[in-house]
């Protein structure tokens, strides 16, 4: 195990995709994502890594090109957010029906307008229902350590599915934390060898990708996707399980904190897991029974799971960084579906919060705990918004 | 209709068979049927230079039919004749 370092979101994912040494990253730089591909480009400049890097003229054009890249048989990444990734939008669906295992590093920031670099996760809520997996890390060493696992989730041939791995623009992208980089080779072993399927570079065995599917076909090959949504359960957690033994750092699709007799629960991603956890200590300090949940995989969202951390409890916070107007935001979403599941279900509210990277302070979280605890708030939740 | 369940097919849809639209009937799209008149065709074979689905059957240089299994009905073999040999008749009309 090499010494700790102290780098930002960033360039975990860069050290990451250095070890793993892509066959092509393509890629069109972005705010608070640029340090990646900056920090990338070195390696290839340097001759650190092998990797063929594509400046593709847009983010439209990037995802292309690893799109077909990935159908040629490359082991392929790329990174973008917010504007970018809306921009890509037509090419996740495609990419994630075509089951290129890309592995994307989302550095999750706002969609405009007003136009705004900060951060919330309403880019990535934009390819929710794309058919692309997602994991969320909290810190950079989660940044790192979910880019790792992702490679292993999205290439595993019981998935075969494209991998969104978003960190909090900012927040996580350009903060500099204590952090623990694998050696090469762990690394090397724990992601193994690309496997392609029917490579296009393979003139032998002529392939063609993307061909049209009429009514009579379209169902069952988006059923495909949704077939590996399912299988990516397993295979995740057997990701998780291989990393904790080179590792020796646990994770889970979704993690309980204080939860086994906890009344009340929050529920959160990304950054806000470890306030989250903070607030939770204070509040058990005082003797309240409080609890919290961080969903690290959001897509496939891990229902089940969801439901087990919270049957029995009274009321759920759910904080959601993404608003979808109208109606319900879309972790809240996801918890509902989850808890009815369950016989006499807890109450669940939505605090929409921390949009265009407003700040998220503690003491605002132990408000909606004494919220939920005194059984009040609305359904959903505007958490500070000047009305 | 196909009758192919989802994991049966090959992944992403795509095509592992070189060639295989041979097999794909784009003549069930059809609407009109192309018909000719062999009294008034002159075998001048202009329908077959312009049909864009490889359509028009000729044997020994002349003229004798259509291969309804790929024709499209797009009907422009009839209004290339310059003898207006072939005529457009409505499908599932007798």
């Amino acid at each position: 195990m090499s010494e700790p370092m102290a780098v930002n979101g960033d360039m975990a994912i860069a050290l990451a995709w250095k070890q793993i040494d892509p066959d092509v990253v393509a890629a069109y730089p972005i705010t608070p994502q640029t340090i990646i591909v900056e920090a990338f480009s070195d390696f290839v400049a340097n001759g650190e890594v092998n990797t063929e890097y594509v400046c593709a003229e847009s983010e439209h054009s990037a995802l292309t090109i690893c799109v077909g890249a990935s159908a040629a048989g490359a082991r392929v990444a790329t990174a973008t957010a917010s504007a970018g990734l809306a921009f890509m939008w037509e090419m996740l669906y495609i990419s994630a029906s075509m089951k290129v295992p890309i592995v994307m590093a989302v550095a999750n920031r706002t969609l405009s307008g007003p136009i705004n670099i900060h951060c919330d996760h309403s880019d990535a809520m934009g390819g929710r229902d794309s058919g692309w997996l997602q994991l969320f890390g909290e810190n950079v060493q989660e940044a790192y350590d979910n880019t790792l696992i992702g490679f292993r989730i999205a290439e595993d041939m019981r998935v075969r599915l494209p991998i969104m791995t978003c960190i909090d623009g900012f927040i996580i992208t350009h903060a500099l934390e204590r952090f623990e980089i694998l050696d090469d080779d762990v690394v090397k072993k724990y992601v193994g060898p690309f496997q392609a399927v029917r490579p296009l570079l393979d003139v032998k065995n002529p392939t063609t990708y993307g061909p049209l599917a009429m009514p009579d076909y379209y169902y069952e090959l988006k059923y495909q996707v949704q077939a590996s949504m399912d299988a990516s359960i397993d295979v995740a957690r057997e990701a998780m399980a291989d990393f904790e033994k080179i590792s020796g750092r646990k994770y889970d699709l979704v993690e309980g904190y204080r939860t086994e007799d906890a009344e009340y629960v929050m529920v959160a991603m990304g950054s806000t897991a470890g306030t989250m956890r903070f607030v939770v200590d204070q509040l058990r300090a005082q003797g309240k029974k409080v609890g919290a949940v961080k969903v690290r995989m959001f897509r496939p969202f891990p229902a089940a799971d969801m439901a087990k951390f919270l049957e029995g409890k009274k009321a759920v916070a759910v904080m959601d960084r993404a608003m979808s107007p109208g109606t319900g935001s879309p972790l809240y979403m996801d918890v509902l579906e989850s808890v009815s599941r369950i016989k006499n279900p807890p109450r669940v509210n939505d605090y929409v919060y921390g949009l265009g990277g407003r700040d998220l302070i503690p003491g605002q979280l132990t408000t909606i705990f004494e919220e939920i605890m005194s059984g009040k708030g609305e359904r959903v939740n505007f958490m500070g918004v000047r009305k | 209709m196909a009758n192919e369940i989802s994991s049966a097919l090959p992944a992403g849809g795509m095509i592992v068979e070189a060639g295989n639209s041979k097999k794909y009937k784009t003549g069930e799209w059809r609407a009109q049927r192309p018909e000719v008149d062999k009294e008034k065709c002159t075998n001048c074979l202009t329908c077959w230079i312009y049909c864009p689905d490889n359509s028009v059957k000729v044997e020994n240089e002349k003229m004798v039919g259509f291969k309804y299994s790929h024709c499209k009905g797009c009907g422009i073999c009839a209004n290339q004749c310059p003898a207006k040999a072939i005529t457009m008749k409505e499908e599932g009309v007798e």
